[in-house]
């Protein structure tokens, strides 16, 4: 019984933490990018101020049942996806229900949240967000390949189909998949380029164009509980490829309160590092439009997946 | 405990705070004074340090910024872009055409003042108004904001038929949705 109240607390303390860590990343990339254009931009809360207010606005649109689920799907299948990813390597504070095969079942469950969201944008029945729903699954079929196609190498190599056992792997060898596994590394660093849709591959949300795209009829808490569930989600894919690629973080052996600082220290400092490569491409980058996008991604990162799956069985 | 007046009071100015320091603007651009929003938000005097944000629809946004005149087309769109937003939304009237009509004040098809239509909580004026401007006004709705004197949302709804009478004097052919708060 006491196990169990102490997986529920890990289950709050996760989901508190990938919700904070998201949005603070998410406003110091605000910050960063404002610099780099020469602006001193808002402070690094302020996406926290933002979501506060979407959450206290009023809101007299009914858009049908989707309309209203799609932001409570997005949610769930963030925090579900959460409790699936590993945060530090075997700790109790940050359960993992993990079971053997939850690589295949990440792969299936992230595109849930994009589901929701295509099915409640379809049902606003606005005409932006329909073309930002097809913009996006055509992106999403561009850059799963790659990505799909890393992991596959991942699974060949190492006979497992469990990201417990892969992190489990490089903490043992003390090899890191990046280097174990160049190519296939490369490969899912591509195709990351399009799961943050930061620019060049902004083309879901295109505001210029497209409104903003499926959001277009979200507003108030609509729109926050969104961006809640984006903030979970962009953690949660930064802290899968630290995990999968980059040694993971946190040590199994040691579960005193100073491992665990230690541990979510590096974890903070591996995915801020690997975050920053999507936003650094993204600022020299305009927009590509969605065919260039796919042809990007069915370019180099499919190659290179396919070189890291031989590398992989040969 | 919870219906307490104080508490009332923290809830406020939590609130309050929270919408001063994050605004959406959805800028009309009609006419020339679109041109001073660019150089609003850009580099020089950055308007995003003050939270202030540009969103590409009405239902994201909570400060309708009008640009410049109206002509009589133009109003009838502005008059659904107004009311698809959501409460609490404030209005800023830009540039001295908002106010008395400017150079424009006899023309055949423009609208003079433009607080018969909508309620405008600020109006800065000039033709065109600074980049400075800009922002001070927007820096005085951030002062209402905080103060709780902005309710543009409950003014429209309170007089709904004033403003309805006014509207359809300028639109003759009335062929919009008949919303009930």
């Amino acid at each position: 019984m006491e196990d169990l109240g102490l997986k529920i607390f890990g289950a709050i303390l996760t989901t508190i933490l990938g919700f904070v860590v998201g949005m603070t990343y998410g406003g110091i990339v605000r910050k960063l990018t404002a610099r780099v254009q020469n602006r001193y931009g808002p402070p690094f809360y302020q996406n926290f101020l933002d979501l506060l207010k979407l959450q206290f606005k009023k809101t007299n649109i009914a858009h049908g049942f989707m309309g209203h689920m799609a932001p409570v799907w997005i949610i769930i299948a963030a925090v579900t996806v959460l409790m699936f990813i590993p945060i530090l390597n075997g700790h109790l504070w940050f359960p993992n229900l993990s079971f053997h095969g939850d690589l295949i079942f990440l792969l299936y469950m992230m595109v849930f949240g994009s589901l929701g969201m295509a099915l409640g944008a379809g049902q606003t029945g606005n005409p932006n967000s329909a073309i930002g729903v097809t913009r996006g699954l055509s992106q999403m079929v561009g850059y799963e390949i790659p990505f799909v196609l890393s992991l596959v190498a991942l699974m060949i190599q190492y006979k497992t189909t469990s990201v417990q056992d892969l992190t489990q792997i490089q903490h043992e060898t003390g090899v890191w998949l990046a280097v174990a596994n160049p190519f296939a590394f490369l490969a899912a660093l591509m195709a990351s380029l399009g799961m943050f849709r930061y620019s060049p591959f902004d083309i879901v949300g295109a505001p210029a164009e497209l409104a903003s795209g499926p959001v277009s009829e979200f507003g108030g808490k609509y729109l926050g509980t969104m961006m809640s569930g984006g903030a979970i989600f962009s953690f949660i894919k930064l802290t899968l490829y630290v995990h999968l690629f980059l040694g993971g973080a946190g040590n199994p052996e040691k579960t005193g309160i100073i491992a665990i600082l230690i541990g979510l220290g590096i974890l903070l400092i591996k995915t801020f590092i690997l975050y920053m490569v999507p936003v650094f491409y993204g600022w020299i980058n305009p927009r590509y439009r969605t065919e260039q996008a796919i042809r990007y991604f069915w370019g180099w990162p499919t190659a290179l997946g396919i070189i890291g799956v031989l590398w992989a069985v040969y | 405990m919870i219906n307490d007046k104080d508490s009332q009071k923290i809830v406020d100015f939590i609130q309050n705070f929270a919408r001063k320091q994050s605004l959406f603007v959805m800028a009309y651009g009609t006419g020339c004074g679109a041109i001073e929003i660019p150089a609003t938000m850009t580099s020089r005097y950055d308007a995003e340090r003050f939270g202030i944000r540009g969103a590409a629809t009405p239902r994201q946004a909570d400060v309708l910024l009008i640009t410049g005149y109206l002509a009589t087309k133009t109003l009838k769109r502005v008059i659904r872009v107004y009311e698809q937003m959501q409460e609490p939304k404030y209005v800023i009237g830009f540039g001295s055409c908002t106010i008395n009509g400017g150079m424009y004040f006899d023309s055949y098809n423009t609208i003079n003042a433009l607080e018969q239509y909508i309620p405008v909580d600020v109006y800065i004026n000039g033709c065109m108004p600074r980049p400075e401007s800009v922002i001070s006004g927007f820096v005085k709705l951030q002062e209402l904001i905080q103060q709780g004197k902005a309710d543009n949302g409950k003014k429209y709804r309170e007089n709904l038929e004033w403003y309805r009478a006014n509207q359809k004097k300028i639109i003759k052919n009335w062929k919009m949705p008949d919303y009930n708060w």
